[in-house]
């Protein structure tokens, strides 16, 4: 009787702690393995290749989850802003005709230093700094 | 005697620097004065005239310097009186139309109030003899005048309508005009006076942005697009390529304020309701407009459930900030539907919320995977638990099992 | 005497262990070792169960070293990415959170069992002085580690605590500056404390858990005086358990309804992450410290902004100031010259002390 009874505690206290261990030890092994994209893009990001981008036009790029609007000005030129509109947070885009930033949604516009021209937006936008690696774009934050 | 003089020198110079502003007089006496002949000295510190080093005499004529009564506002002294009411803008363009002058206090202020005045309505009732209408002083003050970025100013973005209403929502007084004086409270309805007031966005507009300031007018019917135009540049665009430009046009009708109005400027709702105005049931134009609201109140109701979703993912503890701000992505594509109603070409609309669609889906799509792996947490939870609940009792049996037979009580052990 | 006897491949190991290691002898002393058992038996578990949680600390803390970053620009990104991105990252990052809070809270539950158990009384007052410059240091390790998340709630905060010792007198100003690594909280700031929360507390930490430890087997677990007293009128002695296996099997009883209930809270109430810190916003309207701080950022709300010739901030701070310095030195004045116990005194102040404690911290989470 009491063997039985011992043998029963042992399955019960072995197979609580087998498990218990067992739903700790697997998410912790799961944490260790690193995700799939891993690292948060936070400080810098590739654009795209120079080639890809036209003089004179602008493409927006995505920055971690934000916009910024990639502009080449020239052969050698590129500036960068954040894309959002300080009115009411619309997408701005470039306007090659007028080689300024305007926002669709007020009129709002944008000249090639991020300062406000014309239209309701109260603040300038952002500007991101632009670094050229080989023939890869690298946008990033300004330090 | 040297050192009464030196004494006496010592105490005028304290005396010279304590000199202080120019001396006025004008202030000085009325102040001492009562009700209407004092109020507007207690109130000329504010002004932004005498701020700038001016005084009374300044419009008014006379002389600041003379403490006696009689001197100070004889004809001599080139002393005015208080004008007429409809003399103001002849008083105050004599320095705020002269370039020379106003650019010794601030060169970039404008000098053509005086001119667009003229062209106003107000400005032309006044020529006429109509003593009632508007002046500089109606709007802008008189002695306790503010610049127009001061909150205070009754022409400051925030207060000038209310400033306007005080006229124009006065029924006796604009009787003679034959002229409606619902103007501000429709306007408070607006989606711009809620910009404006609620969320204190200044660049929103108010009546002198789509009337003018001084040279107030009502925009022409066939200007109305123009205004609104100027920030709503997308939908005037469309407007004009768009066949109720030229219908509306031919029927000397204002444009924009045909279905969205002037002053009680609202977000249509999307039930085509508005079109019902001109368009029979059953037409073709009556089907184009159902289509068109229908697209959009699809896109609107796939936000909201995406949003109902997320939001209830969020309570839950779940870390959805990026789907949300995903989110702003469709609700901008929403509005760009919303523009491309002004096409009056329901496939344009179509395509506009298809984007919108793709990404409520998608996030709705994200909210629902958080809620999932919610349900997962608390699945693992509940599997934890049991496992540690088994392992508790196992314990507890053994503590049990070990201490039925010998006790676990000693007696030897250290103090 | 050996351990190993017979034959066996477990057997023979433990006897190559025992040979260098020497375990006999480790053995031997554990088996010496007793609880006393009484009506009070209950409080002697929350010493370890602090220990289980500082211990679920250092590993989930070594967890998240895999993907944290300590700079301005990263920190909140990197946390967020473990929260959303990593996976069961959610779970290691709400339980570090979650078992901080637990283990200062079993802490002072400890350390308050210890004043109305008299556990202090020599030859203990060395353990009391170490477990105080435990808690001292969970309080440290509290606030350098609610920074590194680099949110709003934290950010102001640190900003509101490192203001608080700044004005400490004299030496405020410098110690200011030491805690900030500059004139303002920012980017050294976070630098500086992810040093001291993951360098050079648990340093300080082990050598003192080390030493707390130490002292408890050398002096044993002791009994409250009217239980001793109770037991020597009949001429006996207090009973006592053994701790290895009775009171340990009960101890990890303790340590797993101490893991459900972490991953009950983990699960249920997964810790915030809120909005990165922008030290250009204003702070947030009802901004506190977390709980355990509660009640002496109530007190100095309370105190007027001048009472007499001092600044009222001062004063509160002189005033924490001395009664830490009081309760630290409890088993110093808890017996008076002649060697009699000021047993009145000692519960009267620890009543007033947890009464203090829990009322202000409450009454700084309602307000």
């Amino acid at each position: 009787m009491a063997g039985e009874r011992r043998g029963f505690l042992k399955w019960i206290l072995g197979g609580g702690v087998a498990a218990s261990v067992g739903s700790f030890i697997y998410p912790v092994l799961r944490f260790v393995d690193p995700p799939a994209v891993p690292e948060a893009v936070v400080n810098e990001v590739v654009a795209g290749k120079v080639q890809d981008f036209k003089v004179n036009s602008g493409k927006i790029v995505k920055f971690g989850s934000r916009p910024v609007l990639l502009i080449r000005t020239g052969e050698t030129g590129w500036r960068a802003f954040s894309a959002v509109c300080t009115h009411l947070n619309c997408t701005v885009q470039y306007k090659e005709d007028a080689r300024a930033i305007w926002c669709a949604c007020h009129n709002g516009m944008y000249d090639l230093n991020g300062n406000v021209v014309s239209g309701p937006p109260p603040k300038p936008l952002d500007e991101f700094v632009v670094r050229l690696r080989g023939d890869e774009v690298f946008v990033s934050r300004r330090a | 005697m040297r050192r009464a003089t030196i004494w006496l020198a010592l105490g005028l110079v304290p005396a010279g620097l304590a000199a202080g502003p120019p001396k006025d007089s004008c202030v000085e006496c009325h102040a001492a004065l009562a009700d209407e002949l004092q109020k507007p000295a207690l109130t000329f510190a504010t002004d932004i005239h005498s701020q700038h080093g001016f005084s009374c005499a300044d419009c008014h004529g006379g002389d600041r310097g003379a403490d006696d009564a009689e001197i100070a506002m004889s004809a001599a002294h080139g002393f005015k009186g208080k004008p007429a009411r409809k003399m103001a803008p002849q008083l105050c363009a004599r320095c705020h139309s002269d370039v020379g002058l106003m650019r010794r206090y601030n060169p970039r202020e404008r000098v053509d109030q005086y001119a667009e005045y003229q062209t106003s309505v107000h400005g032309k009732l006044i020529a006429s003899g109509d003593e009632a209408a508007a002046t500089c002083i109606d709007c802008h003050s008189v002695h306790d005048i503010r610049a127009v970025k001061d909150p205070l100013s009754p022409v400051h973005p925030l207060r000038l309508p209310e400033t306007c209403a005080r006229c124009h929502a006065d029924a006796a007084r604009m009787a003679k005009y034959k002229i409606p004086t619902n103007q501000f409270a429709e306007y408070r309805q607006s989606v711009h006076w809620e910009a404006l007031a609620k969320r204190r966005d200044l660049s929103a507009p108010s009546c002198a942005s789509c009337h003018g300031n001084h040279g107030a007018t009502p925009p022409q019917v066939s200007s109305v697009a123009a205004v609104c135009g100027s920030c709503h540049a997308m939908m005037e665009d469309l407007y004009d390529k768009s066949p109720h430009h030229d219908v509306f046009a031919a029927m000397n009708l204002g444009g924009c304020v045909v279905c969205h109005s002037n002053h009680g400027v609202k977000m249509l709702a999307g039930e085509g309701s508005v079109c019902k105005q001109c368009h029979e049931a059953g037409s073709a134009e009556s089907r184009t407009a159902a289509g068109m609201a229908a697209t959009i109140t699809k896109l609107d109701s796939a936000l909201k459930s995406s949003d109902a979703v997320l939001a209830q993912a969020a309570r839950s503890g779940m870390e959805v900030s990026e789907a949300v701000m995903k989110e702003q992505d469709g609700r901008e594509a929403l509005v760009k539907a919303r523009v491309a109603v002004h096409t009056l070409d329901p496939f344009v609309v179509q395509k506009a919320a298809e984007a919108g669609m793709a990404i409520a889906a998608e996030t709705r799509h994200a909210g629902e995977a958080a809620l999932k792996e919610r349900d997962f947490r608390r699945f693992g939870l509940l599997f934890a638990l049991l496992a540690i609940a088994v392992t508790i009792a196992g314990l507890w049996l053994a503590v049990r099992a070990l201490e039925r037979g010998a006790p676990p009580l000693e007696e030897s052990g250290r103090r | 005497m050996p351990l190993a006897v017979g034959k066996g491949r477990l057997e023979r190991g433990v006897a190559w262990l025992d040979e260098r290691l020497g375990l006999t002898s480790i053995r031997e002393f554990v088996a010496h070792k007793t609880v006393p058992v009484h009506s009070g038996t209950l409080w002697y578990y929350f010493g370890g169960v602090t220990l289980f949680l500082f211990a679920i600390q250092v590993a989930t803390g070594i967890l998240l070293l895999l993907y944290y970053r300590p700079t301005a620009t990263e920190a909140y990104e990197s946390v967020q990415f473990i929260m959303t991105r990593v996976q069961f990252g959610w779970l290691i990052r709400s339980i570090h959170s979650w078992s901080a809070n637990l283990m200062i809270l079993a802490a002072f539950i400890h350390m308050f069992s210890v004043v109305f158990l008299r556990a202090y009384r020599r030859p203990r007052e060395l353990t009391w002085l170490s477990g105080v410059a435990l808690l001292g240091l969970a309080l440290g390790f509290g606030f350098s580690g609610y920074l590194l998340p680099w949110n709003t709630i934290s950010y102001f905060a640190t900003k509101v605590g490192t203001d608080m010792a700044g004005s400490v007198p004299w030496a405020g100003p410098a110690l200011a500056r030491f805690l900030r690594g500059g004139d303002d909280v920012g980017g050294a700031t976070l630098t500086r404390f992810f040093g001291f929360h993951v360098a050079v507390l648990p340093a300080v930490a082990t050598a003192l858990i080390g030493l707390h430890l130490m002292l408890v087997q050398r002096h044993g677990i002791s009994s409250p005086p009217w239980i001793e007293k109770r037991f020597a009128a009949t001429g006996g002695r207090v009973p006592q358990m053994r701790f290895f296996p009775n009171f340990f099997l009960r101890e990890m009883m303790a340590w797993y309804a101490a893991l459900g209930v972490l991953g009950c809270l983990a699960a249920l109430f997964p810790w915030e992450l809120g909005d990165k810190a922008d030290p250009f916003a204003s702070a947030p309207a009802g901004i506190r410290p977390e709980w355990y701080f509660l009640a002496p950022f109530y007190t100095l709300k309370l105190i007027p902004s001048h009472v007499g010739f001092m600044e009222g901030e001062l004063l509160g701070l002189i005033g924490f100031g001395l009664l830490a310095l009081g309760w630290v030195l409890l088993p110093f004045w808890a017996t008076n010259r002649a060697g009699v116990e000021r047993t009145r005194l000692v519960t009267g102040a620890g009543v007033v002390v947890v009464a203090y404690l829990a009322t202000f911290s409450l009454l700084g989470y309602l307000k």
